[in-house]
């Protein structure tokens, strides 16, 4: 879409004195799913230009990282994307095993690849959920969503303890196997969810006021995107394969059949960035019904001392996360602690092409792009 | 699409279907469901909460079985400060990730419930209202002495001291902790034992060693003893 | 198109230097720019991760084997020096990493920025500048990020001390903390 300057010299002369409204949206605005604050200058209803203003939830995660041992931050990881604790630790682990080559058993590669599918249903049930009420679908919806997403907390509850900060990865494994009967009560969750999302996809798919909020707004084409670095779905949905779980095979994803969702198109609107996440959902299921099947029993730790000294070494690991690529690299120095720890935040590194995706549109479209991107500010600011 | 707004007609049967549905099928409902829980586990009802200062829920507030609040200091049976297993080692606090746990070393050293003398904690405090419940004390305990609790009701009207929870209030005995985790109290008891044993058998061993190796040795002696005694 | 390692970059800018222990290769300042267009036009599309690491002035003990053939240990000082590391990916031929770092001391540091070959430096960049306090010469919006505007400082920086907390109130929590920053416990 392109702007149209509107003719100011003729508003004069008609008498109308005209200028443009800067308007800070947020920190504290209902809409930015966190305390997110977007800088937009309107010209009437339309955005002429649009900055993000983050870090009102800094807490330097990296430097508190550095200053403490490698198991110790493992908890802290949990609180990036606090939708997603069990994928956040699985990158640092992934990251962390790198450095200290230990063998991860049987079982608990299975148990991983579950919670992070489980994870990825319970981020993407989230985010849809949220993407309509950004719409104005307030309520109906996300209910049925988090109505989904609690069974699924349940789950994780019984297995570490926790339903947010499930601190359960560990390096080598897994801190505990998961208590008796919890495999079968994932299986009745696992058998259910299709059902949910027959039924979702009837509730939002073809509803005529999604399809005219959401298609065609905040185009992104597939250059920009993969220039801009733009990971997960929000890339899959500008018509990129490009999947970490295959990229990489990380962990034992090359046993399982799933197939990759993404758009045939050159770009991507809001609609393509929902379906693709409605779509994923079913690849994890499928993913999920193969792990849950074989399943072996079995250790759930590897060896390795609680407090290591890895040797010097720079690593990086990277996880398709369900926001995106997240990664850990880590600079060893021979000690107890990281000499350097970062992590790459798919969540911030989406933000990137929110100005221009905005641009030219309705402030009332900023609101559901921003949705679509999917961001969670724990992990934006850290 | 054949008719304009049938998309949202089809919605509305699906929100409809789960009106409906949701009297008669229970996870049509948005609420949830705890069924699952242990029952009576959780406070049922405003009167089921302490009353007075101090007086705390029963034993067993434990949700499930690897649920965590905050850790608590275990001793076996008898006195607390008797037979504490804790010899403030200090490798929890030198791990612990928000820095919540603060010990002092004690100057001399005590029998423990084996009989064997060891530093205890002269001082051992834990500020709860830092402590985020992460188990990392728990698990780098090479003494099994810190495990975590299940009991949630902290609240205080004492913001500085009512949070800061001293030894002797950490101090809970083995039986407590086979009650809110049973399964996991059996394990880690199982698996004390199992290393008691190995290190008993290790130490059998050695003894063993060291009394063949002196047997080796008279045998010896006695050897050459008699070898002088041909010569002579 | 050419092979996607560190080798053809090696080859066609030899005044590149490859970093075996770090697996990464030291780009020469001047001309990091035009190797940067030059690996974005041979098939590193996707720029994913941009940090910064600080090193402090050093001692380095080392074995070197003098003219007599003996061994013996110097001690030399490594000066400060910070790195702006950029793990690049290729989306179309799925493979990577190439790990480039850019090298600028520690005082008044400087380098080019790689935001107009790689959009996904924008904010990253950013995020550098705000806590190691580099300099990317050609960014189009350096700003701090995660701080405020008026922080004095740059965070990330090893040798950062933490001014006085004017928010500090006596907790009980207040001992411990003052016990792990007299570093007694921590190793």
């Amino acid at each position: 879409m392109t702007l149209a300057a509107p003719n100011y010299e003729l508003l004069h002369q008609e008498g109308l004195e005209t200028s443009l409204l800067e308007i800070s949206m947020g920190p504290h605005h209902p809409s930015t799913h966190g305390v997110f604050r977007m800088d937009v200058k309107l010209d009437g209803e339309t955005v002429v230009d649009l900055k993000p203003v983050f870090g009102y939830l800094h807490r330097n995660h990296e430097k508190l990282a550095e200053n403490m041992t490698y198991l110790s931050s493992m908890p802290f990881t949990d609180r990036l994307d606090y939708f997603n604790s069990m994928t956040n630790n699985w990158a640092y682990a992934l990251a962390a095993e790198k450095l200290i080559e230990v063998e991860v058993p049987e079982r608990a590669e299975y148990l991983r690849v579950i919670m992070a599918e489980l994870t990825r249903l319970v981020n993407h049930v989230t985010l849809v959920g949220f993407f309509m009420n950004d719409l104005g679908a307030l309520g109906t919806p996300l209910m049925y969503a988090f109505r989904e997403r609690e069974k699924i907390l349940d789950l994780f509850e019984q297995a570490s303890g926790a339903r947010m900060m499930c601190n359960y990865f560990r390096f080598g494994g897994l801190r505990n196997d998961v208590p008796e009967g919890w495999l079968d009560r994932t299986r009745e969750v696992v058998d259910r969810f299709p059902a949910f999302l027959d039924e979702y996809e009837r509730l939002l798919c073809e509803n005529e006021i999604i399809l005219s909020r959401t298609q065609g707004v905040g185009n992104l084409s597939r250059e920009l995107a993969v220039n801009a670095g733009i990971t997960g779905p929000m890339l899959r949905a500008s018509g990129v394969n490009y999947d970490l779980r295959k990229v990489d095979a990380y962990g034992i994803y090359d046993r399982f059949k799933f197939r990759v969702p993404y758009t045939d198109g050159d770009t991507g609107d809001c609609y393509d960035r929902f379906m693709i996440r409605m779509l994923e959902m079913r690849e994890s299921v499928a993913i999920l019904k193969q792990a849950l099947a074989d399943i072996p029993e079995g250790d759930i730790i590897g060896k390795v001392s609680k407090v290591f000294k890895p040797k010097p070494a720079e690593v990086y690991g990277r996880i398709e996360g369900p926001k995106g690529e997240l990664g850990f690299y880590l600079i060893a120095d021979g000690t107890t602690k990281p000499y350097r720890y970062r992590v790459r935040p798919p969540s911030l590194i989406n933000l990137t092409v929110l100005r221009d995706m905005c641009l030219g549109g309705q402030i009332a479209d900023a609101v559901i792009i921003l949705g679509s991107i999917d961001i969670v500010l724990g992990e934006v600011d850290r | 699409m054949s008719i304009l707004g049938g998309g949202i007609f089809k919605g509305m049967g699906v929100t409809l279907r789960n009106f409906v549905g949701s009297y008669f099928r229970k996870e049509r409902l948005t609420t949830n469901d705890y069924s699952w829980r242990p029952e009576n586990k959780l406070p049922q009802s405003i009167g089921d909460y302490p009353k007075e200062e101090g007086e705390q829920l029963s034993d067993t507030t434990t949700v499930n079985h690897y649920s965590r609040n905050f850790p608590m200091l275990l001793h076996d049976t008898g006195e607390p400060m008797d037979t504490i297993r804790c010899v403030a080692c200090r490798i929890c606090e030198r791990e612990c990730p928000p820095q919540c746990i603060y010990i002092e070393k004690s100057t001399e050293k005590k029998e423990d419930a084996d009989g064997k003398p060891q530093f205890y904690p002269a001082k051992f405090d834990i500020d709860v209202s830092v402590c985020m419940s992460c188990q990392i004390c728990v698990e780098v305990c090479p003494f099994d002495a810190i495990v975590m609790n299940s009991q949630f009701e902290l609240s205080t009207p004492d913001r500085f001291g009512g949070l800061l929870v001293r030894r002797d209030d950490l101090l809970k005995s083995n039986d407590y902790y086979h009650k809110i985790h049973p399964q996991e109290a059996a394990s880690r008891d199982q698996k004390m034992a199992d290393e008691k044993a190995a290190k008993e058998a290790k130490k059998k061993a050695a003894a063993e060693k060291v009394k063949a190796a002196a047997e080796a040795k008279a045998a010896a002696a006695e050897a050459a003893n008699e070898s002088k005694k041909d010569t002579e | 198109m050419s092979e996607l390692s560190h080798e053809s970059l090696l080859n066609e800018f030899p005044e590149a230097l490859w970093d075996e222990a770090a697996g990464a290769v030291i780009l020469p300042a001047v001309n990091a720019r035009t190797i940067a267009e030059w690996l974005l036009a041979s098939g590193w599309d996707y720029c994913s991760n941009v940090t910064g690491v600080d090193y402090l002035e050093a001692e380095v003990k080392e074995k070197i084997t003098n003219d007599a053939g003996e061994t013996e240990t110097v001690t030399r000082t490594e000066p400060g020096r910070i790195d702006v590391v950029y793990h690049l990916y290729s989306m179309a031929n799925k493979t990577g990493p190439l790990i480039i770092k850019q090298r600028t001391g520690r005082e008044g540091a400087t380098v080019k920025s790689l935001t107009p070959v790689w959009r996904s430096c924008d904010l990253q960049e950013r995020e550098v500048y705000d806590l190691f306090g580099v300099d990317f010469k050609g960014h189009p919006d350096q700003r701090r990020i995660l701080m405020w505007d008026e922080f004095e400082g740059h965070p990330m920086r090893r040798d950062y001390t933490e001014p006085f907390d004017y928010e500090w109130e006596p907790t009980p929590h207040a001992e411990i903390l003052e016990k792990h920053q007299r570093g007694k416990v921590i190793v």
